[in-house]
């Protein structure tokens, strides 16, 4: 049900039953590495293509969710999965493959908790039973479409991100084990004029801030409710501009409970993430991997991830538009 | 230009702005200066080893020597391209690479590997020019206008 | 040996030029070559470039802004012995090296190579 001006209740709690991440070289670096279920050394997956290789992901990471319910494709009721690529086409050619009735969704690296809330929102107004999400990047692919060839010598500053190779799932259902999802904020629109796409977590930050006040406002609730909250990928900069927005507005996140999967998902000594890492990949391999287990091990209760995407494209950009983002948080409670 | 576009802004806009510019690392100017400075003038000084060995040994003039050398730093920087290394050095130099003629041949050569996977015409051919289209368009435009401009000069008796 | 050390320092503080542009005013590296190109070509129109080039031969002959003087330069060449048509016909004779082979070797370079991403 509504509650307040954004926020769904989800009454029934749909149950996450399986997850999976599967990840690429510098991930497997990276400090989440034991939270995958696969990883690749080749950023190309053994395919022709970077494009190709994305579209692998999603159905290895979608297969072994699938896999570990217990269950078989033609089990799945329904599919929300989406991604970078121009036509989200690696999300469709997987859908493709995976033959279940789909949804594509473009919400840039807000995908995956724009996934889950609409996959929850399914099952609690028992419009299915069941229903799978998949949010991926690809590092090559997107640095071809929207920013440089992947062998070009541009300096990139030390406000730029590196874009997550990995695919994460997440099968949610109204029965069985497993973290369930209690609520979910859908996030406006929110554009503060910036136009650099080398710095993506400061425009992205105002966003996460509206959603996450949205939802504290919404639910009534203290930030003390949760054990985690967690941003998508604002990286190092864009976390700590949060951080302070979020004190100058009066809503106080204890450092010990706030951080951010761009900033947990990368080692410090792997200079080339500058930021931290980024895409739909980020927050969907570090929820759906790092932070599920967590909670299966007993060690989280209540995590609350704010999941955030910049909606650019590389002709906005050159069409001199800023960069208007958009955040959507889900809580999450065992 | 850009207090153009910081007209265009709300108050809150240019507040939060100036709010997240604040907490953003700012670029190493200084560091990046010399290092493109190191960089650069040691890819101007190997080229200039180039031309001087073209016209010790193969007989080019001082001005035609040029070419063979150019040429020869545009073939490394291929390599170095294709071999996945020219972005490493990149990230270091800066402009100590953008700005000799081993940029020119970095963006034709990244974007003709990496569009590959559309084909040899639509893809290496058609995209090759991506980011080294602007610099021969300017060059050219630029070309014609100061020459217009010199000619007639000239004939005005003023140059 | 005097020659090595200014194609050294000139053909370095071209690129100091060229990273104040990319880092002070933030502009692109596309940004960045065409500005150079065009002064390139506004000094070379000028007669400053090529004294520069005798001066400090590779530290000025390298950079991309020589490009710009090198259009120039066969445009005006190519007008004085054929007219007005020259600044047509004459524009890439110079430059033409440069061009050829950065095609050239770039298309073998996707002939041989994969993006390593």
């Amino acid at each position: 049900m509504l509650k307040g001006h954004q926020t769904w209740v989800f009454e029934s709690k749909p149950t996450i039953i399986a997850s999976a991440a599967v990840g690429g070289p510098y991930e497997a670096k990276g400090n989440l590495a034991a939270d995958f279920d696969l990883l690749h050394g080749d950023i190309r997956l053994g395919q022709d293509s970077y494009e190709k290789a994305e579209q692998k992901l999603q159905e290895q990471a979608c297969e072994t969710a699938i896999k570990k319910a217990k269950m078989k494709k033609e089990d799945v009721q329904f599919l929300f999965s989406g991604d970078l690529i121009n036509q989200i086409v690696p999300s469709s050619f997987s859908a493709r493959t995976l033959s279940v009735p789909y949804l594509g969704l473009y919400g840039a690296c807000s995908t995956s908790m724009e996934g889950l809330s609409l996959a929850s929102l399914l099952i609690d107004s028992k419009f299915a039973q069941n229903a799978l999400v998949c949010a991926s990047s690809h590092n090559a692919a997107s640095e071809k479409q929207y920013r440089y060839p992947t062998e070009y010598g541009s300096q990139k500053p030390p406000t730029a991100q590196w874009t997550v190779t990995g695919a994460g799932a997440a099968l949610v259902a109204a029965q069985g084990e497993g973290p369930r999802v209690t609520a979910s904020t859908i996030g406006r629109v929110i554009d503060m004029g910036l136009t650099d796409p080398f710095n993506m977590g400061a425009a992205m930050a105002p966003a996460a801030v509206d959603t996450i006040e949205a939802h504290f406002r919404d639910l009534e609730r203290d930030p003390s409710y949760y054990d985690l909250i967690a941003t998508g990928d604002l990286g190092r900069v864009g976390h700590r501009i949060a951080g302070d927005l979020l004190k100058k507005h009066g809503l106080n996140l204890p450092e010990e409970i706030f951080t951010d999967c761009g900033v947990l998902i990368y080692k410090e000594d792997q200079s080339v993430v500058l930021a931290g890492g980024s895409g739909c990949g980020c927050c969907a391999v570090t929820t759906f991997g790092h932070f599920l287990n967590r909670m299966r091990k007993g060690e989280l209760r209540k995590i609350l991830v704010i999941a955030t995407g910049a909606l650019l494209s590389p002709m906005s950009y050159q069409q001199k538009e800023s960069i208007p983002c958009i955040a959507h948080a889900v809580s999450i409670e065992i | 230009m850009s207090s153009k576009k910081k007209k265009k802004l709300s108050p809150t806009q240019q507040e939060y702005q100036k709010f997240a510019q604040e907490r953003e690392p700012k670029r190493p100017i200084l560091l990046n200066c010399v290092k493109a400075f190191f960089v650069g003038g040691l890819i101007c000084t190997f080229g200039q080893a180039l031309q001087m060995f073209f016209v010790q040994y193969f007989h080019f003039s001082q001005e035609g020597a040029a070419n063979p050398a150019v040429a020869i730093l545009i073939m490394i920087t291929v390599l170095l391209t294709g071999f996945g290394v020219f972005d490493h050095i990149a990230q270091f130099a800066g402009a100590g690479t953008v700005i000799p003629i081993t940029g020119f041949a970095n963006t034709i050569a990244s974007a003709a590997i990496e569009h590959q996977t559309e084909g040899y015409v639509l893809g290496v051919g058609g995209n090759m020019f991506k980011l080294a289209g602007p610099v021969i368009v300017y060059g050219i435009f630029s070309a014609f206008v100061v020459s217009i401009v010199v000619v007639t000069l000239r004939a005005l008796g003023v140059m | 040996m005097e020659k090595f050390i200014w194609a050294f320092i000139i053909g370095g503080l071209i690129c100091v030029i060229g990273q104040l542009l990319l880092d002070g005013l933030k502009l692109t590296p596309a940004h960045t070559t065409c500005t150079l190109v065009v002064v390139g070509a506004i000094l070379g129109g000028l007669g400053l470039y090529d004294p520069l080039v005798k001066f400090a031969g590779a530290g000025a002959s390298v950079p991309i802004s020589s490009f710009g003087n090198s259009l120039v330069k066969g445009a005006l060449k190519e007008f004085e012995a054929s007219g007005p048509i020259g600044v047509f016909t004459g524009i890439f004779q110079i430059t033409s090296a440069g061009i050829s082979s950065a095609i050239i070797f770039g298309f073998l370079g996707a002939l041989i190579f994969k993006p390593k991403g």
